[in-house]
């Protein structure tokens, strides 16, 4: 009889333990989700933006054809959900690809959604429509679309000059929502219409920018906030204090450097956080069209003089990731395995005997001890571009190389790596995706508007067109692995690291996931709620 | 005085108008325009879409052409459109104009309040303990950067009462109101404060040395006659040019408490304008200023007539 109570009081105890549970997860109505914003963006179009400064606003405004996964910290093929399209399917050929839309759609000002905004958004981006956008950074990646054409309300295809599996991972990128055809690119600008869980309200620059709950929203029961306001602080110090003192509940994503998560996290211990990577190199370009970087044996010295390490050590307190042009794993997909990686001159362990032969290099170019190289190492003004030029150039030293730094304001710097003007620039590059297409045909494809150094291997470009047909994952890692290694042996733009960076929430803050291999793509927030 | 008054008003515009050429040379001399910083972010330039945009801009006129166009606009009222929000550059800048007002205004009521009569007492007390511990106040007063005592303020408040006094745009109390424009005026009046109190001291020295001061006081005036009705209303003027002076310099000198309390006043905007050179609101905001400093001026020459009566402006 006793273990018969027994048994009854362990099933009564196990059932209000699990409704205890349930309640304690289940998601709460309501509420502002409050952050600050690192800056002023320069407008509310995404589609015109090149800086994440635009995405984390205003992503909630808008949904895609597809997105990843927004709980899913690694975006991959995998990670793939439908989003205004149910479903898509490719042709026999992969030279076709289909989008099935969702039914009962509507914008942010009532007007129905249909295959025409899907269209309008893709002919806009592909420079086809009457309409033009004021800037259009993405152009490129759909230079394999011959035309969007639309079936009906409901369908929409993609028609490919060639497969490109790839594609889908432009689509679901924070970067790629969609646009009504009703509205002006100059309207989009201000005032953003969207089909998203959240309605914009107002953006004053310099000061906040306030998003309202969709009550209309077509996944029923979301968002769960009442709104989104971002608070516009450019002091980091200021905003993390605020952040702190409890007037945000969230710090802007992925804002907090690897120092300053510990005085957050000293200063308030119960706050959340994490750090992943941005999927942001920090690299060098080189002017290879003239003398001295003309000659591939300075080129390569250069190369094998960097200690990647003591970067990483020095500015991320060891947690940041060395790699090549994708990100490495294994938050990275593409990125090479380590002993691959290792493989590659400069990568191996051994830094001393790196710089050995990096000064043999030298010598026979004709530098020495007694006769060094003056070089200007061009950076822009900002703390992420300066701090590593700093110990490039002292790293430089130990390879008869005298660097001095020359700081370039912002609104000069792409004028002058156009023009150039320049010898040796430290850069940062960011991915929107964690893709080789986007990554290879953007940095290092003969032409791209992005490559700055104006690197060009007819060979490497066949390979990169080759991986890009590649459906299959498996088989296009080893082709991608390739290709990578080879641009870091060409010293095509050596990379240095991939830099990781904090994001820390209040504990009442749910369902918030920082993305980990891209930071453009995570931030619809319409299932975020506050625990309060 | 009329004429007077003309004169003064008539060298105002040639001065408005001097201050309208070098703000509109100087930016464009600044590398970099807009469609550059746009282009930036992007991190790429495409020439065509580049020309494209400073035509749209109008950038792409010739400079006379363009610096024609913005003062007939001014002239007719039209302050054009901001390059980077694009909406009405009054639009942008009139709502955050009282916003540094009130700021600067408390700023320098704090300064005026606190400096002139610490200023008097340290003439006073002359030599005394607290005549020291004032001069020393007033020293640290100069020697501390607003920016630097703001950040300070901000960390012990946050620290100390696990409160933070930033801007709140819509204060639920009367408290919360006076926090949001109270700390930071201190924080940036302390400064203008320990000017005010050391020329009002050093003012107040000299004053006390005259012969009509020792005449009062052979008279058998109390000392707080003496000092408040005979000295201080003679050492005044000097103070007030200071005041005034300080009065012009907050209104541009405020955008690092701006930026440190993250207010939305005309100060820290005007930073971000020259940042994205954005050139309608640099230039109107500048002008903006521009008048406000020659009016201060001008208020502080009429008001030297108020105060002593020896000045009286003639043809």
């Amino acid at each position: 009889m006793r273990s018969v109570w027994a048994l009854a009081a362990m099933a009564a105890l196990s059932v209000l333990t699990a409704s205890t549970a349930t309640l304690a997860g289940e998601p709460k109505q309501g509420g502002i989700l409050r952050m600050y914003h690192r800056d002023s963006p320069a407008n509310a179009s995404i589609l015109e933006g090149a800086t994440y400064s635009i995405n984390i606003p205003f992503m909630g405004v808008f949904n895609n054809l597809l997105i990843y996964d927004q709980h899913i910290a690694q975006n991959s093929p995998d990670t793939l959900r439908p989003d205004l399209a149910e479903s898509w399917s490719w042709s026999s050929d992969n030279k076709k690809l289909t989008f099935k839309l969702r039914q009962g759609v509507k914008w942010h000002d009532g007007k129905p959604f249909t295959s025409a905004d899907v269209k309008c958004t893709f002919d806009l981006l592909m420079g086809k429509s009457q309409q033009k956008l004021r800037q259009n950074p993405r152009k490129a990646w759909y230079n394999e679309v011959n035309e969007v054409t639309t079936s009906g309300e409901l369908e929409v295809s993609f028609d490919l000059k060639r497969p490109q599996p790839s594609l889908l991972a432009m689509l679901a990128s924070g970067y790629t929502p969609i646009y009504p055809c009703h509205v002006s690119p100059a309207d989009m600008r201000t005032h953003p219409i969207g089909t998203g869980p959240f309605k914009f309200v107002e953006f004053k620059a310099n000061e906040s920018i306030k998003l309202t709950r969709n009550p209309d929203y077509w996944k029923k029961g979301l968002p769960h906030l009442d709104g989104v306001e971002y608070t516009i602080i450019t002091n980091r110090s200021t905003a993390i204090l605020a952040f702190v003192a409890g007037k945000f509940d969230m710090t802007f994503p992925t804002h907090i450097t690897i120092p300053l998560l510990k005085d957050i996290k000293s200063q308030a211990p119960n706050a959340v956080c994490v750090v992943e990577p941005t999927n942001v190199s920090t690299n060098i370009i080189v002017n290879s069209t003239s003398a001295p970087f003309d000659n591939i044996d300075i080129r390569r010295a250069m190369s094998l003089a960097l200690d990647r390490k003591a970067f990483v050590d020095i500015l991320f307190e060891g947690q940041a990731d060395i790699g090549g042009t994708m990100l490495p794993p294994p938050q990275g997909i593409w990125g090479m395995p380590k002993d691959k990686l290792e493989t590659i001159p400069g990568y191996g362990r051994d830094v001393k005997a790196n710089r050995e032969e990096a000064k043999k290099l030298m010598q026979k170019a004709g530098y020495g001890p007694d006769k060094h190289l003056a070089v200007k190492v061009s950076t822009r003004n900002l703390a992420e571009y300066r701090d590593p030029a700093v110990i490039l150039i002292d790293q430089l030293k130990s390879i008869y190389i005298d660097g001095e730094l020359d700081v370039v304001e912002t609104a000069n710097w792409f004028p002058k790596v156009a023009r150039k003007d320049y010898m040796l620039g430290l850069n940062l590059t960011g991915s929107s995706v964690d893709d080789p297409d986007q990554s290879f045909y953007e940095n290092y494809s003969c032409g791209s508007e992005r490559n700055y150094t104006n690197y060009c291997n007819r060979e490497i470009e066949k390979l990169v067109d080759v991986q890009s047909q590649e459906t299959d994952v498996s088989k296009r890692k080893p082709l991608v692995w390739d290709i990578d290694k080879k641009l870091q042996e060409d010293v095509a733009r050596p990379i240095i690291f991939h830099a990781r960076a904090g994001t820390c929430w209040q504990p009442y803050v749910k369902g918030v996931t920082i993305m980990s291999n891209s930071s453009y793509n995570g931030f619809r927030y319409e299932d975020v709620w506050l625990d309060k | 005085m009329f004429a007077y008054l003309v004169r003064r008003l008539f060298l105002m515009l040639v001065t408005l108008f001097g201050i309208s050429v070098v703000i509109f040379f100087l930016l464009r001399i600044v590398p970099g325009n807009i469609v550059d910083i746009l282009f930036a972010a992007a991190g790429y330039v495409d020439p065509a879409d580049k020309a494209e945009l400073e035509k749209q801009l109008g950038i792409d006129q010739p400079l006379a052409v363009q610096y024609l166009h913005w003062i007939g606009g001014l002239l007719r009222g039209d302050f054009g459109y901001s390059y980077v929000s694009e909406k009405p550059a009054l639009q942008e800048i009139l709502p955050r104009i009282p916003i540094t007002a009130r700021l600067a205004g408390l700023a320098l009521l704090f300064s005026a309040s606190i400096g002139i009569p610490l200023g008097v007492i340290s003439a006073v007390k002359q030599g005394t303990r607290l005549d020291y511990v004032l001069r020393v106040v007033s020293l640290s007063g100069l020697s501390l950067p607003s920016f630097w005592l703001g950040l300070l303020i901000l960390t012990a408040s946050v620290a100390m009462f696990g409160q933070m006094p930033i801007f709140n745009p819509n204060p639920k109390t009367w408290l919360e109101a006076f926090a949001t424009y109270a700390v930071p005026a201190a924080a940036v009046g302390f400064r203008s404060a320990a000017l005010t109190m050391r020329i009002t001291r050093s003012s107040m020295l000299e004053v006390l040395r005259q012969d009509y001061i020792r005449t009062a006081r052979a008279k058998g005036a109390s000392d707080a006659a003496v000092n408040y009705h005979h000295a201080l209303k003679n050492a005044i003027l000097p103070v007030i040019t200071v005041i005034g002076i300080e009065a012009a310099f907050l209104i541009g000198g405020l955008i690092v408490t701006e930026t440190v309390f993250n207010i939305p006043g005309v100060a820290r905007f005007l930073v971000e304008a020259i940042r994205w050179r954005d050139y309608p609101i640099v230039q109107n905001l500048v002008m903006f200023i521009a008048v406000v400093v020659v009016f201060a001026n001008f208020t502080v020459d009429m008001l030297y007539a108020v105060f002593d009566p020896r000045i009286r402006y003639t043809d």
